[in-house]
């Protein structure tokens, strides 16, 4: 792989927050509604004379999510209006946040290296827009239940050197969201949606090559990469990308800055209209929402309602029930989930049983509780009584094994557990087996 | 005081922000009355505003909000959303094909 | 029965005693509106059906329970709202065309609040398309003339509600006041008229114009029944995150009470060049009458006048602009080349101010010469107790003198667009007739003085009584 360009990339997230109204209104916010404009008011549909009051919760949400990454939260805050012309966006401007956002300046680490958050601020979502043909003629049909829904964005750094990376910093962003249960981030309902700014930096031309100081000075353009909703495609995307970039500048230009989509089925991007040429969206302070002060107070009681953070859970976990992080990572998505985990493991240890098998079962072999468990290995389905009966009965058929076990060949002792657990036709664990045989011996 | 006069483009740029369709006329008209008010907002470049914090809530407010309820008293049935536009199919507004997102 | 007599006293004891029913009220309200209206051209709509069924049910009630009057203080009493005013099912236009067919599913706070109340909904009133005017000529359907002398302007933009009271097809007109709109009709048409506290008014469901300015009033012939009303519309609406927690005072309380010791203020900077000697030297003659009855009067000093026309036609514009970005003509209405002129115009300013490169020049600019401008006031207000300036600078001008010249127009604002830079009450009284045209005077005074401003008022009207004289539709 050419080693002149060097992939630059930041990412701007969008999620959906599980609030159960809208982010300036009393509509409920079900992003399963069965019917389209049925949770609409003057308020989310924009009618003349409509005015927004702010959700307390998805302000909360939102700095907590921001506390999670790291982020420093600002002491005021406001809503600012964010003007453009779109079907999908009823008052024709977005109540969004410009210059002070709730959260700025956090961090989010992956295996290459951390990955900084620029921001995370809350806005409101726009309409749906489904496009059909009716009658030989191309129309798009605005369905506004999604219309005001809290939507928090989360914007990094261009500190993302590869399409793998992405994959990685998106993921994890979304098992933090999950942790933390503000969101079900369901890519394919556009509970998440993933957005890339794609540049290439020419490293032969450029001083430095320490990757994550931002010491060096950026390309002069980026393509955004727009509506991506699967990692998967997102990684893809980003390679084609790269490669699209690469060739351009190999032949001297520079790459048109502009919105690109990606096609899943060619596995190629394209160029996208922008909603706005040179975006001017004239920002300025909304006059209907008063501003937001974030006291120490308030602070406080959001810090409080925070899970115990991923670091501190997988080491406690892996020093006291020897449990790898990737693994039990698979088996649960919010802190509720993670406390229950946890009583099973409390649980395993007070039955004895072996948490780090419990774990491996759970993974692979799908089971959820402790009694499933349990059936799996066998364990408590044969009495000592009728074991012994099995066991006299083998040693009986085999007295070759147990001359040979007791002339000194140990491992004969396998041979005779196999033949148990054969004629008992269960699972029986091993180690009670093997004393058992032993104590007959 | 500034002699302010706007460009044919800056009044286009602006009837296009403002999502606006001119007519030569009105683009004609808009510039010389345009042009003759922002030369007279100008004067506010003689005060001094040194340390003077904006003001965009004169009550003085802050911390607004509401509980995160639902609350479907002015929840609209589709029916009442839609009665107002012209342009429809199935309770969902129609409007001609916007390029794909 | 004689409508242009009556206050909502007088109606509320009518009524009690049976001397008319509500439904004779609402009749007489249509007939009078049918007089003078295809002339005066105050309306919009009319919602006459709707009306006589209210009216009957009223007369139903009152017959059952005398004390019907405590729960609904406004009982039978005719209003018109402006058609910024959103009401569930009758036709709301804002003045435009744009959404000439336009049928809200909802009804705006103040007016379910003065529904409510009791009040009666007789129609809806024309005004300067959106709110944007100080005449009445920028509607987008016929002009409302001055029922004082019909070839006049009767003040906008509430310019149909101001009409509309003045001809006694109503008791009570709302209005919105941004930059001066309710009291200045309410000075060219002689009335009482309130610019409420910001923020001391729901605006839940008034169609916007500049969402930091907008301030939600009424024009009543009286000033008793101006306090009435306030009683009623005032309040915290859990829909407006604007509105503010204050206790609503009960206005008419201190109606009569005397304002010996009042101080109060004449800003020096509004009697200076553009007023019309007639205007001031009829303002003097008001405040030698105030001072008959106590107060002192006094020179004070809002330095930063010069720049609040200035920051108010950058502020407001550019709110206006982000607040007409909604009638995209998919949920409701037309497309948006049928706004009118001045709308554009102000579309258009709008977004200059606010646009990338301008913003901080002018928008935040502006933002920070009006702190300038509302602390003018509040230093004033450390010295006296209120103020007192001209309406107008100018008597009611002729319908065409003004609306070629959109800066001229906005200059007719030039005493009243401060106080709503500064969020700060105003009202309008009758300070007396020049050449047989109403002059209006306006109290100023500080946040949430309503009850003070009222007080004031209140006696002056009682010494001067012109809210006795009536118009005599000149050139109609």
């Amino acid at each position: 792989m050419d080693k002149k360009y060097q992939p630059i990339i930041g990412m701007e997230t969008h999620v959906e927050l599980k609030t159960k109204s809208g982010m300036f209104c009393g509509c409920k916010n079900d992003p399963d509604a069965k019917k389209p404009n049925i949770h609409t008011c003057p308020v989310c549909l924009g009618l003349p004379g409509a005015l927004p009051v702010a959700n307390k919760k998805a302000i909360e949400w939102t700095i907590k999510l921001g506390l999670a990454l790291g982020c420093k939260i600002n002491k005021l805050s406001k809503f600012d209006r964010k003007h453009y012309f779109y079907p999908d966006l009823p008052k024709g401007y977005q109540i969004s946040q410009y210059d002070m956002p709730f959260c700025y300046q956090g961090k989010v680490e992956t295996s290459f290296g951390p990955v900084r958050i620029t921001r995370v601020h809350l806005e409101e979502d726009t309409g749906k827009l489904i496009h059909q043909n009716i009658n030989g003629h191309n129309v798009s049909l605005i369905d506004f239940n999604r219309s005001g829904v809290p939507l928090v964005e989360v914007v990094t750094e261009p500190d993302i050197f590869s399409s793998v990376q992405a994959k990685e910093y998106a993921k994890k962003l979304r098992q933090i969201i999950r942790y933390l249960d503000i969101s079900d981030c369901d890519m394919e309902k556009g509970g998440m949606r993933l957005e890339a700014n794609i540049s290439l930096l020419n490293v032969k031309s450029q001083m430095t090559n320490n990757k994550s100081n931002s010491k060096f000075k950026l390309p002069n353009y980026k393509v955004e990469l727009k509506n991506i909703n699967s990692f998967r495609f997102l990684e893809r995307g980003i390679e084609y990308e790269i490669e699209r970039q690469r060739e351009i500048l190999e032949s001297g230009k520079t790459p048109i800055q502009e919105t690109r989509g990606y096609n899943a089925e060619k596995n190629i991007t394209f160029t996208q209209r922008t909603k706005e040429e040179a975006a001017d969206y004239r920002y300025f302070p909304d006059p209907d929402l008063p501003p937001i002060n974030i006291s120490e107070k308030w602070l406080n009681e959001i810090k409080s309602t925070l899970p115990e953070p991923f670091d501190g859970l997988f080491k406690r976990w892996q020093e006291k029930y020897n449990l790898k992080p990737e693994l039990v990572e698979l088996l649960f998505e919010t802190a509720e989930e993670s406390k229950k985990l946890e009583e099973l493991f409390k649980k395993c240890i007070k039955e004895k049983l072996s948490v780090e098998k419990f774990v491996n079962a759970m993974v692979h072999k799908k089971i959820k509780t402790i009694e499933e468990f349990k059936k799996m290995t066998n364990i408590d389905e044969v009495s000592d009584d009728d074991l012994k009966v099995i066991i006299e009965k083998i040693l009986k058929v085999n007295p070759k094994a147990v001359a040979d076990y007791k002339a000194g060949k140990i491992n004969t002792i396998n041979f005779l557990v196999g033949m148990v657990m054969r004629e008992a036709k269960k699972k029986i664990e091993f180690q009670r087996l093997q004393d058992l045989i032993k104590s007959f011996l | 005081m500034s002699k302010k006069t706007l460009s044919t483009e800056e009044i286009l740029h602006i009837a296009k922000l403002g999502n606006l369709t001119l007519t030569e006329k009105e683009v004609e008209l808009f510039k010389k009355q345009l042009s003759s008010v922002i030369e007279y907002i100008d004067k506010l470049q003689e005060v001094d505003t040194k340390n003077v914090e904006p003001l965009s809530q004169t009550t003085g407010l802050t911390d607004i909000f509401r509980k995160d309820e639902p609350d479907e008293k002015r929840t609209l049935i589709p029916e009442e959303a839609l009665k107002n536009t012209k342009s429809k199919e199935n309770n969902l507004f129609k409007v001609k094909a916007v390029l794909t997102e | 029965m004689d409508l242009l007599g009556l206050t909502i006293k007088d109606i509320e004891e009518s009524l009690k005693k049976g001397v008319f029913s509500c439904q004779e009220l609402v009749k007489e309200s249509f007939s009078t509106i049918k007089k003078h209206d295809k002339k005066i051209n105050a309306f919009l709509t009319l919602n006459e059906e709707q009306a006589l069924k209210q009216a009957n049910h009223y007369d139903n009630l009152i017959k059952k329970d005398k004390n019907i009057f405590d729960e609904k203080p406004l009982l039978g009493i005719p209003v018109a709202l402006k058609d910024l005013f959103t009401t569930k099912d009758i036709r709301t236009t804002a003045g435009s065309k744009i959404i000439g067919d336009y049928n809200p599913p909802f009804d705006a706070t103040v007016v379910k609040k003065l529904i409510d109340a009791g009040a009666i909904i007789i129609g809806k009133t024309n005004e300067d398309a959106w709110g944007h005017g100080s005449s009445g000529e920028n509607t987008d359907y016929e002009v409302t003339r001055n029922p004082y002398d019909l070839n006049r302007v009767p003040g906008g933009s509430s310019s149909g509600s101001g009409a509309a009271v003045a001809y006694g097809g109503v008791l009570v007109g709302t209005g919105t006041d941004t930059g001066s709109s309710v009291r200045l009709p309410a000075g060219f048409c002689n009335l009482v008229g309130l610019k409420p506290t910001y923020g001391r008014v729901s605006r839940y469901g008034i169609i916007a114009m500049a969402s930091s300015f907008d301030s939600i009033g009424h024009m009543t012939r009286t000033v008793y029944d101006n306090a009435k009303v306030l009683e009623v519309t005032a309040g915290v609406d859990p829909f407006d995150s604007t509105t503010v927690p204050i206790k609503v005072d009960q206005y008419t309380k201190k109606l009569g009470q005397s304002i010996k010791g009042m101080k109060i203020g004449l800003p020096k900077e509004y009697f200076v060049k553009g007023l019309d000697d007639k205007v001031s030297n009829s303002i003097k003659n008001s405040l030698k009458i105030l001072e008959k009855l106590g107060a002192t009067v006094k020179e004070v000093s809002l330095p930063h006048t010069d720049y609040a026309m200035a920051a108010y036609y950058i502020l407001v514009p550019s709110e206006v602009s982000s607040n007409l970005s909604r009638y995209d003509g998919i949920r409701y209405g037309g497309s948006r080349e049928m706004f009118g002129a001045e709308a554009k115009r102000r579309i258009m300013l709008g977004s200059y101010t606010l646009s990338s490169g301008y913003y901080d020049a002018y928008y935040l600019k502006a933002a920070k010469v009006r702190t300038l401008i509302k602390r003018d006031f509040e230093n004033a207000f450390k010295e006296v107790d209120v103020l007192i300036v001209p309406t107008s600078p100018t008597l009611p001008f002729k319908i065409g003198e003004k609306v070629d010249d959109p800066l001229q127009m906005y200059l007719s604002d030039i005493f009243l667009c401060p106080v709503n830079l500064a969020g700060i009450p105003g009202l309008n009284v009758q300070s007396g007739f020049v050449d047989g045209f109403p002059v209006g005077m306006q109290i100023i005074g500080p946040q949430f003085s309503e009850e003070l401003l009222y007080k004031v008022a209140y006696l002056f009207e009682q010494e001067t009584q012109y809210y006795k004289i009536r118009p005599k539709f000149k050139n109609g």
